[in-house]
């Protein structure tokens, strides 16, 4: 085989490209039946899992839950740089998830904004925050095992401690929902644990602290009947709402049911999510990821991965392969015929 | 040199006010200073600079106290008795004096034959001048048989002295919007005023009882300037009813920050939290409460101030229809008060930082070019023997 040097650099930049290609492809193609090939079984849910619900129709956007949960969590306000002009310091107004803030409340708006709940000349209101995923993103892509699913609660928990601040977390999470401390030289990565990591707290503070119980508190099943028991209603029938957590001693309040939309966000997206939500507008609208499968990215890239990876075959393969090529190469070169 | 600062009063007001002391009978008994004081209150709730005070002031003891008729409909005599406590002890002497009561069922000194013929006096002598204020609301159903005075019914009363009424006043909820009379079932068909009386103008003056101020005020601006003060759409007084209750709340701070009393008599409660959570409709209610308060009791000497949610009492739909505990919805949050959207501009780059970044990735370039044409040139590589050489 007779290769110069500048011939092999060629082939091998050819073959990795074609290698690259062939894994984007595959990637692409995960959507069709061929990617259920090589998805592993998906992770179910823990039996006690607890979770949040998330109501829209509900939420006045008094962001209680905002200022809740920085003081349950010890976080500083936050004001970007476009609310300088008037924000002396006094408001707490983050525009979005950061290294300060674990939940917000955002606006969707259109057109005269004159209705509620309402698509066109609307508005709406959604809660950002983790959403707990049945098989989360962060979890499978961490190197070092700093997030981890609470084998009783599956809550998504992040551990500083082991965190090497590689942020691929960040970046896998298709809610956007971990966030670094980008601010601070010692930075960490911070997310919502449900308060599982603020003592003395039995239900998260967001959850404690919301006046009508748009966020409510309780088992991520209880949960998913409350929101079904709210869909199968008659818009403008009333309803007592209840507040804080599910089956605490805590006064309902009477409100009629709002027009949702037909399904229960998190119940299929993505594998499953312990967080629920109902909305009155597509959550299309409300910036969730809407147009996703429902299996979680991680069984399909773990799929591929661990079967590739499976006994390390696969890099033994290639091993012996590049070996075998040196070695001929090497002996169709011997020194003595340098000269 | 006697400089009176320009706008500081008028001087013809000034003049005419230094002849007050020997109006002493007008003034109900005030001293000039207290008198004075009052009318400048008045313009103050009117959201009027003091010195419109004056010119109130002026009017007030001008002489030509204008004809006020007062029909009670359906109604409790609440607003009758929050008017009475307004100011201790010398509102209704001052009422009684810069207006000319000249029929009011509770107050008038009259009573049976002699009361209704003197209201027909006035209203004939006053026809196209005098004020009509109802209270309570109209019942219309059976041909009104429902409120009847003097054997006939109180919706043809309001009806023909409404014709000869320079101005009409819907004073509290029932006459302004139905109040409790028209929630359901509404036996008697109770209408509010501006419904039975479509083609007139009718100042609404709504609340279980409204503040007296906001009726005074209301009424001195008529006196004073000869129309009525700015409406909204619902015909209510814009400087009463232009705020929500919760903008001016001395709780809304709780409110902002997220502490809200979950129970009557809690550790919230106690601390003066936020009743939101309670049933508090001071965010869908439109009324001046906090700021002016009742009965001058100081700050807080108002539903809220005294730990109970706001009902709604003025606002139609709201007071006497939603149940007490069920939550208001917010009116203040409707975009664009300020949150995020769901997706919101990131920063965005400075043209400057543009350039300057710009430059050094043009430099760096051109220095890694110029670098790289140089690198063959230090001479032979070492492993490589040029071909002559062997």
């Amino acid at each position: 085989m007779a290769l110069n040097r500048r011939d092999f650099l060629k082939l091998a930049t050819v073959d990795g490209a074609v290698g690259a290609a062939a894994a984007g492809s595959t990637m692409l193609a995960a959507d069709t039946a061929s990617a259920q090939l090589l998805q592993r079984p998906p992770r179910p849910m823990p039996e006690e899992a607890v979770g949040l619900l998330y109501d829209s129709t509900l939420c006045i956007g008094c962001r209680a839950c905002q200022v809740a949960c920085k003081r349950a969590n010890g976080m500083p306000i936050d004001i970007p740089e476009t609310y300088e002009a008037w924000n002396g310091g006094t408001w707490d107004t983050p525009t979005d998830l950061s290294g300060d803030t674990l939940t917000v409340i955002q606006v969707y708006q259109d057109g005269t904004m004159e209705v509620k709940d309402r698509e066109t000349d609307g508005f709406a209101f959604i809660k950002r925050q983790c959403m707990h995923c049945t098989d989360a993103s962060c979890i499978s892509v961490c190197p070092v095992s700093a997030m981890t699913k609470d084998p009783v609660t599956g809550v998504v928990t992040h551990h500083p401690d082991r965190c090497i601040g590689c942020r691929y977390c960040v970046l896998a999470c298709p809610f956007g929902v971990p966030r670094y401390e980008f601010d601070n030289p010692f930075g960490q990565i911070q997310k919502c644990q449900l308060c599982t990591n603020v003592p003395d707290r039995d239900i998260p503070a967001c959850a404690d602290v919301c006046p009508t119980g748009a966020t409510l508190y309780g088992r991520t099943t209880d949960l998913q009947q409350e929101a079904e028991r709210r869909l199968g209603m008659a818009p403008g029938e009333t309803y007592r709402f209840p507040r804080g957590a599910l089956g605490d001693d805590r006064a309902s309040h009477e409100a009629p049911i709002a027009h949702y939309q037909s399904a229960v966000y998190g119940e299929q997206i993505l594998g499953g999510t312990q967080v629920r939500m109902l909305a009155g507008v597509p959550f299309a609208d409300l910036g969730m990821p809407h147009d996703v499968p429902d299996y979680s990215y991680a069984s399909i890239t773990e799929g591929i991965q661990h079967t590739l990876y499976k006994y390390f075959i696969a890099p033994a393969v290639l091993l012996a392969g590049l070996v075998y090529f040196a070695y001929k190469n090497a002996r169709s070169h011997r020194p003595e015929d340098w000269d | 040199m006697h400089a009176e600062p320009a706008g500081f009063g008028a001087a013809e007001g000034a003049d005419r006010i230094g002849d007050l002391d020997s109006y002493r009978n007008a003034l109900g008994g005030l001293t000039r200073r207290q008198f004075l004081k009052y009318c400048t209150g008045v313009a103050a709730t009117l959201g009027l600079s003091p010195e419109l005070g004056v010119r109130i002031a002026n009017a007030a003891v001008s002489g030509a106290r204008p004809p006020v008729i007062w029909i009670s409909a359906q109604e409790c005599t609440g607003c009758t008795e929050g008017l009475l406590r307004s100011y201790h002890p010398t509102l209704e002497t001052l009422i009684l004096d810069q207006i000319s009561l000249d029929y009011h069922e509770t107050l008038c000194a009259g009573a049976g034959h002699q009361a209704e013929s003197f209201r027909e006096q006035s209203v004939e002598a006053n026809w196209g001048n005098y004020l009509l204020v109802v209270d309570g609301a109209i019942p219309t159903k059976d041909g009104g048989i429902y409120c009847q005075i003097a054997g006939k019914t109180v919706l043809d009363t309001v009806v023909r002295l409404a014709d000869g009424a320079r101005a009409i006043i819907a004073m509290g909820s029932c006459a302004a919007w139905g109040g409790i009379p028209s929630s359901g079932p509404n036996p008697t068909g109770a209408t509010p005023v501006h419904e039975v009386l479509a083609d007139k103008t009718v100042v609404n003056i709504p609340g279980c009882p409204p503040n007296p101020y906001n009726f005074l005020s209301t009424v001195l601006h008529f006196v004073a300037f000869g129309s009525l003060p700015a409406l909204d759409s619902k015909n209510r007084p814009r400087f009463a009813y232009g705020r929500l209750i919760h903008e001016n709340c001395e709780r809304r701070p709780h409110f902002d920050a997220g502490r809200f009393a979950r129970e009557f008599g809690d550790e919230g409660h106690r601390q003066g939290w936020c009743l939101y959570y309670l049933g508090c409709k001071g965010p869908e209610t439109w009324a001046n409460c906090p700021a002016i308060g009742f009965n001058d009791g100081g700050s807080g000497s108002w539903p809220v101030g005294t730990g109970h949610p706001c009902f709604g009492c003025t606002e139609q739909g709201v007071g006497f229809t939603k149940s007490i505990h069920s939550l208001a919805s917010l009116q203040t949050v409707t975009p664009p008060t300020a949150f995020p959207r769901v997706v919101e501009e990131q920063g965005g780059a400075d043209p400057a930082a543009i350039a300057v970044a710009s430059g050094i990735v043009g430099a760096a370039v051109g220095a890694g070019a110029v670098l790289a044409s140089r690198l063959g040139k230090h001479g032979p590589t070492p492993e490589r023997p040029p071909e002559d050489a062997k």
